[in-house]
């Protein structure tokens, strides 16, 4: 309950007036350490993502631990440099196994960083178990890189932590296009005599690096939200790598905002677990309502694209009436619609409403009929599918059976220049597979005569 | 050392021989189904199920933090593949962005309520073997009752029994499903049925091994000791009996090395695992140069 006494609401504000106007310049130092962190080490994981290999952040940290406790078994000493040291040699021989595993045992990759992570993550507690039973100095605080504590750290892991972000953000900048066409196309990248190898490993380094300088802020547990959650998020707002690794910088370093001021005002609250939940909300914003790729953008755009849908096949059915009614008959009732195309009464009657809206039918006494404008889209429509269908007929070889249905889903999205370039390959243009006319573009009366 | 083992060190070998048996045999169906990352998942997810379920009901009692452990395991699992499918992202950074977050959110609440559960961060890692032989139950109240021995002890043994008999009854099933996916669909097996199933084996298998190993330690025993199995058997009874005498040798070996160095019991169990893997790996590429030097030589 001591978490919650600090958290009395008349000192909240009291409490963020006081952590902006650094009274307290650890906390600057804190802020812009965390800062730092959470943009280079979103940078970074981004390349990791790009190649499939997210979870490696995760085992490269539990990795970590081992080797810190080492470095401080040998020197006994806390000085940051020798645990850094430390702690990027045991995760450098992490990063190697992981590799080494599935290329030359039958182990698969998934197994061999799980194996890797679970290992040296308890050959790490092993050591801090026996470290504590041991009688030397300075032992205590060890045990906090497996939580993050942020307000544990001295100005000088702080300013270790500050070089080493900025290095990581310089090197990325960079080698940023070399990088790119390894994480997109490593292939490519060795026919034309990039030396992939070489870059990987410095990739490899860097990753290691600040997942190393990361474990003191955010903890062991949870490094690998920082490195992959950010990414993760970023990719819902654009495709362009570029894009995605500012955007990725930006949300790490304000969920580094977020989580130091929550635990100035609660220090009772770990660093760590709210840095990972301030991204995790970021992350679920993102996937919601990146206007990209988020899911609300594509709800909206299958909803559309289903009314449209829905729109379009009544409209070639009312052409297909008219087409077949040698009769002078043009309007046609719901019945006659039914027969032709099964619909639901109910989406029947709301989607003819709106092609009355848009003034492509009109209704009469009785029934519905084409509008000029309206009979333009549905020549259109017809005569792409039957195009579509001859098509399938002439260069798939389905039978005349099988096409109707792979038309119907065509027709709504085939474009002008896919309808002419259609024309061109088909040897017969007249007529569909099932002896219909295709109308040809000349009927089309241009909407406004 | 074996005439120093008191009452305290049978039930803490005991204890700790079902978590590795239990682990093992689940860790099998983990590794043949390529899900170890999850199994690390559910691991790290299962601290906020217990969490959660002990402040809902305020109660410790087994059945209660066994339901939260499952409901938050499957949540787990099932929250990943929908990420996976519905945000496309790759499987396994759904599975990261889930349990970090899960677990984080453990984490805040064992800080934040930090003296009214009886968690602490260190016991959410590597648990504490050595108390438990200290809380213990007792059948009949606690004063005229009998001691039938310790809590984490029955209740990693009801969960080997049910792990046990699953597989035991689905043998063919889970031996289906896990080499011929394809086959086991086709043949009308309710594949997805038999993946929740397992993760709630997984589950329950961690929050069991809670007391005992704590939540992320229970992943080496998971995967270590079955990985084992899988670079030598060629059967999944010959797997699932390999993983189990590998765990079992870890457990004897860790206890000893944690008497040794007077560290802690479950990491020197997990890292014993580790050792005894590494040594079968480097046995098999020994085995494998030999090989290779006498085709060299008969060519010759």
């Amino acid at each position: 309950m001591e978490a919650f006494t600090l958290l009395q609401p008349t000192s909240i504000w009291d409490n963020l007036l006081a952590f902006w106007r650094f009274e307290d310049m650890n906390v600057l130092w804190v802020l812009v350490g965390s800062i730092l962190l959470g943009m280079s080490a979103s940078v970074i994981g981004a390349f990791a993502f790009l190649r499939k290999r997210s979870l490696i952040g995760d085992a490269l940290a539990h990795a970590a631990l081992p080797g810190v406790m080492m470095a401080f078994l040998l020197f006994q000493t806390r000085d940051p440099l020798v645990m850094f040291l430390g702690a990027a040699g045991s995760s450098f021989i992490g990063f190697f196994l992981i590799d080494w595993l599935p290329k030359n045992t039958k182990i698969k990759p998934d197994a061999a960083l799980a194996i890797t992570l679970s290992f040296f993550f308890a050959l790490g507690l092993m050591l801090l178990s026996y470290i504590q039973g041991l009688n030397v100095e300075n032992k205590s605080g060890l045990d906090k890189i497996l939580f993050g504590q942020a307000a544990a750290m001295t100005q000088d892991d702080i300013r270790l932590l500050g070089y080493v972000a900025i290095t990581i953000l310089i090197t990325v900048a960079l080698f940023f296009h070399k990088l790119r066409l390894i994480a997109f196309n490593r292939t490519y990248a060795i026919t034309i005599g990039m030396a992939v190898n070489r870059y990987e490993l410095l990739l490899a380094l860097l990753i290691v690096m600040s997942v190393v300088v990361g474990l003191q802020l955010v903890g062991v547990v949870l490094m690998a939200a920082v490195l992959l959650t950010p990414i993760a998020a970023a990719r819902f707002w654009s495709g362009e790598l570029s894009h995605m690794l500012i955007l990725s910088a930006i949300l790490g370093a304000l969920s580094a905002i977020i989580s130091t001021q929550i635990s100035y005002m609660a220090p009772a609250m770990p660093t760590g677990p709210w840095m990972v939940v301030s991204l995790s909300i970021l992350f679920i914003l993102s996937l919601l309502f990146a206007p990209q790729k988020g899911l609300l953008k594509r709800f909206l755009e299958h909803k559309l694209l289903r009314q449209k849908v829905a729109e379009e096949n009544i409209l070639r059915t009312l052409y297909k009436l008219v087409e077949r009614n040698k009769v002078d008959q043009l309007d046609f009732n719901h019945s006659d619609i039914q027969a032709l195309r099964s619909v639901p009464t109910e989406i029947l009657q709301k989607t003819l409403k709106t092609l009355c809206r848009k003034q492509l039918i009109e209704s009469s006494s009785k029934g519905f009929r084409l509008t000029k404008s309206g009979l333009d889209l549905a020549t259109q429509l017809t005569r792409r599918h039957r195009l579509w269908e001859n098509y399938l007929n002439e260069h798939a070889e389905l039978t005349p059976e099988q096409v109707h249905n792979q038309a119907e889903r065509i027709e709504h999205i085939l474009t002008d220049s896919q309808e002419k370039q259609l024309q061109a390959e088909l040897e017969n243009a007249d007529s569909d597979p099932h002896g219909n006319p295709i109308p040809s573009q000349a009927t089309l009366t241009g909407g406004k005569s | 050392m074996l005439s120093e083992l008191g009452m305290n060190d049978v039930w803490i070998i005991a204890t700790a021989s079902l978590v590795a048996a239990a682990s093992a045999l689940v860790g099998v169906f983990l590794i043949l189904r390529k899900q170890a990352l999850i199994g690390d998942a559910i691991s790290h997810s299962v601290l906020l199920g217990i969490v959660l379920a002990f402040l809902l009901t305020d109660s410790h009692s087994l059945p209660v933090m066994l339901a939260g452990a499952v409901l938050i395991g499957l949540l787990t699992a099932w929250l990943s593949d929908t990420l996976h499918r519905v945000g496309k992202l790759q499987s396994d950074a759904s599975i990261g962005i889930v349990f970090t977050l899960f677990f984080a959110i453990g984490v805040i609440l064992v800080s934040l309520y930090a003296g009214q559960i009886d968690l602490d961060q260190e016991c959410v890692l590597y648990g504490e073997i050595a108390f438990v032989p200290f809380d213990t139950i007792y059948i009949g109240g606690l004063e005229s009752g009998t001691d039938i021995g310790p809590r984490a002890f029955w209740a990693i043994g009801i969960v080997f029994m049910i792990v046990l008999a699953s597989i035991l009854l689905g043998f063919k099933r889970l031996e289906t499903i896990a080499f011929h996916p394809n086959l086991a669909l086709s043949l009308g097996i309710n594949v997805v049925f038999w993946h929740y199933f397992l993760m709630t084996l997984v589950s329950m298998t961690t929050v069991a091994s809670f007391d005992a190993v704590g939540a992320i330690l229970v992943v080496a025993l998971l995967v270590i000791p079955a990985s084992s199995a899988y670079l030598l058997a060629n059967s999944l009874k010959a797997m699932l009996w390999i993983a189990v005498a590998y765990s079992q040798a870890s457990v004897i070996i860790g206890y000893s090395l944690a008497f040794t160095l007077d560290s802690s019991i479950s990491a020197s169990i997990a890292v014993s695992a580790g050792i005894l893997l590494f040594i079968t790996i480097a046995a098999l590429q020994v085995q494998k140069a030999v090989m290779r030097l006498k085709k060299v030589a008969v060519t010759n």
